[in-house]
């Protein structure tokens, strides 16, 4: 006879109220007066928003049509129809369409690049990166530009819509991060002359807004030059974007650098490592890591800044969008509406995605000093 | 007033520049193409089509201009400008000229350095009403409500209309078009006040245009041309007689259609206007068939209004002060002789 038990008793379910659907309604949504309160506010405010919005996005909307009549209809939705007619322009602008299967090829090695560079377990890394950097804005450059290999030049003028959106955004983002890191690095420097020039930098370009430094690049510059000389005027609005961010993005940094440790440069300067050394394998590293959801935020900030190029004549994806409302073939009450949500999703996509992936970098990248 | 001084001064170094170079139709013939400064899309007059090519009236004349220089209407690239860049981008000669809605004025035309050349829209300020207010003309708005766009002379036109036929109205302002027509839709004005074509473009995002109607008056003179540098008077030339030749053309009824066939004509008008007599394209630097080129491949101005503003367009803005003057218009052009 025995006491002990050999087996387990088979386990009890948990109590109704903490189990599956209702169990998580009544800890998530109604856990007292005051949060059930607040979920059926929430659940009225929903039901009174979401069927009218459903029904204009997509029951009462309009997929298919040649022109306004089309969207013209008795209570009519959203005028997708609009959006598809002129989908080429939001995507290319005016880029010569027998010759967009360039900006495919660039967006489309673009886009592979970035998957490869994002997962972790993509071997030669680091080689992908540096063919990224380094040699992949040549080959879109030379791409979208034509001139050489006998393609025909597209000119800048010509580009448009999501085109113009990522050439500007990405170009500041890849230009931004270094500079700034090398600002960043000048203002925290012993040497007076180089602080001094880091500093102007930063506060000058910090103290105008955006939309100042476009027009000085767009209106003003070309005052200033002799008549017959003319930059580009997409170069124009990159280079101002770039030195535009790059002074954001150097205070960024600072912020990691200041929040690292004198000790750790101290044990870099103990083990015998020289200024450039101790930064690369010790100090950012760490600097840069502090600081990933700051720079993630300067890189949305700076994706949706380059909506502002429309006031220099641009046409980005939003502007693309604002000038086909002006067509007077798919004028509708419906058009403008379509058109900015149009707008809207691909922004939110694109920011949305940046900010995921921000976490991810975080988690992984903090393992090992993350407090719970 | 700062600006319009630094304009002057920047016009003044400017004007030196470019009388210093060659006269801007060799630079165009040199570089193979007209610079046409556009607006950055106005239903009509310069706006982009499904396959994103510029059209609108705005747009035609400038094709008009490629036509008469090159014979063909392609040879024109266009920059589309906002309203503060584009006196600037003229200046500085990265536009050869500037077709886009603007108002002919004693201030742009002095004081800036600049030469209207010819009017190719007769605009002017109007009222739009609902069909069932029974609203017939602007004399009866007294006490009304009206809706208009604030910072542009439309307030100030609206303000000397009323006080001088002493009546009573209750603006109300926004910043923005669309909130304007959007307010004056919801109901809140009981008119809705801006240039014509304004509201002609407007009435077609309204849900049903149909319950609206544009009132006869027009308050306010708003001649929208064609504008060049001043002091290079070729070229100004070249610009006039552009828009000359399409209004001749309607006149003496050739078009893109019949041009061709005209050629042959006995009548000594059409001849000289296509060409086939007398050499009236040496005066301006250009071939003789410049006008035919412009009729041939852009059309005649009626042809060019209709498609765009007109009745075959979704604007259908009568003629009215753009019917010719012999059909009760002031569209008159100087013959070609």
């Amino acid at each position: 006879m025995s006491f002990s038990r050999a087996t387990y008793l088979p386990a009890r379910r948990p109590p109704v109220s903490r189990e599956g659907v209702s169990g998580w309604l009544r800890q998530n949504l109604f856990s007292s007066p005051g949060n059930t309160l607040l979920t059926l506010f929430a659940l009225y405010i929903i039901w009174l928003t979401l069927p009218p919005l459903l029904d204009w996005a997509l029951f009462d909307a309009v997929w298919r049509g040649e022109g306004r009549e089309a969207c013209l209809a008795e209570d009519a939705g959203a005028c997708w129809a609009f959006v598809v007619a002129k989908f080429g322009q939001f995507i290319y602008g005016r880029y010569t369409i027998t010759e967009r299967w360039r900006v495919d090829i660039v967006f489309i090695t673009g886009a592979l690049l970035l998957a490869l560079l994002l997962s972790e377990r993509t071997p030669g890394r680091r080689f992908i990166a540096a063919f990224a950097l380094f040699v992949y804005p040549l080959i879109a450059y030379v791409l979208l530009n034509g001139g050489m290999f006998g393609l025909e030049v597209v000119e800048t003028s010509l580009w448009g819509g999501l085109l113009v959106t990522l050439v500007v955004a990405v170009t500041g983002m890849v230009v931004a991060l270094p500079l700034g890191i090398l600002l960043a690095l000048g203002r925290r420097s012993e040497l007076p002359a180089l602080r001094f020039l880091s500093v102007i930098y930063i506060e000058l370009w910090r103290g105008v807004p955006l939309i100042t430094v476009l027009f000085m690049a767009s209106v003003m510059l070309p005052l200033f030059l002799p008549p017959g000389v003319n930059f580009d005027k997409l170069l124009r609005v990159l280079i101002g974007v770039a030195l535009f961010s790059s002074a954001y993005m150097a205070e960024v940094v600072r912020g990691g650098l200041q929040a690292i440790p004198r000790g750790q440069y101290e044990a870099a300067a103990a083990l015998g490592l020289g200024y450039w050394r101790a930064h690369v394998l010790i100090i950012l590293p760490q600097a840069l890591r502090l600081v990933i959801p700051g720079m993630v935020n300067t890189f949305i900030g700076l994706f949706k800044d380059t909506t502002l190029v429309m006031v220099v004549g641009l046409f980005d994806l939003l502007g693309s969008v604002q000038v086909n409302f002006s067509d007077a073939n798919w004028a509708a009450p419906q058009t403008a509406a379509t058109g900015y949500a149009f707008a809207a999703l691909i922004f939110w996509t694109a920011c949305f995605a940046m900010s995921r992936y921000s976490i991810r970098v975080e988690r992984r990248l903090n393992i090992g000093t993350r407090r719970e | 007033m700062r600006t319009s001084l630094m304009l002057g001064v920047t016009a003044a170094v400017m004007g030196f520049a470019v009388a210093a170079s060659a006269t801007t139709l060799e630079d165009v013939k040199k570089k193979g193409f007209v610079q046409c400064g556009v607006s950055q899309g106005l239903k009509g007059f310069s706006n982009p089509d499904d396959k994103g090519d510029w059209t609108g009236i705005d747009v035609d004349f400038c094709r008009g201009i490629a036509a008469a220089i090159f014979g063909d209407p392609e040879k024109v690239k266009f920059t589309p400008l906002s309203a503060k860049e584009r006196f600037t981008a003229l200046q500085s000669g990265e536009i050869d000229v500037l077709s886009r809605n603007t108002t002919w004025a004693i201030s742009r035309d002095t004081a800036l350095g600049f030469d209207f050349r010819g009017v190719t829209f007769y605009d002017g300020q109007g009222f739009m009403v609902r069909k069932s207010s029974g609203v017939k003309s602007a004399l009866e708005l007294d006490g009304a409500t009206i809706c208009v766009l604030m910072g542009t002379s439309t307030p100030l036109t609206l303000a000397d209309f009323f006080r001088a036929n002493n009546m009573k109205y209750e603006p109300v302002q926004f910043e923005k078009d669309d909130e304007v027509v959007a307010t004056y839709e919801s109901g809140r004005c009981d008119a809705y006040t801006s240039d014509q074509s304004g509201l002609y473009a407007n009435r077609l995002t309204l849900k049903n245009p149909d319950e609206h109607i544009v009132l006869p008056e027009i308050i306010s003179k708003e001649p929208l041309g064609a504008v060049v540098r001043h002091g290079d008077n070729q070229w100004g030339d070249i610009v006039t007689w552009t828009l000359f030749a399409m209004l001749n053309a309607e006149e003496l009824e050739v078009s893109s259609s019949n041009a061709e066939g005209m050629r042959a004509s006995e009548n000594p008008e059409i001849r000289r206007l296509l060409g086939t007599e007398g050499k009236f394209g040496e005066g301006m630097g250009l071939s003789d068939d410049w006008a035919f080129n412009i009729i041939a491949k852009v059309g005649n101005y009626a042809e060019i209004y209709d498609r765009n503003v007109g009745e075959k367009s979704p604007l259908g803005i009568p003629r009215g002060l753009n019917a010719l003057w012999n059909k009760g218009g002031v569209q008159y052009a100087a013959p070609i002789r």
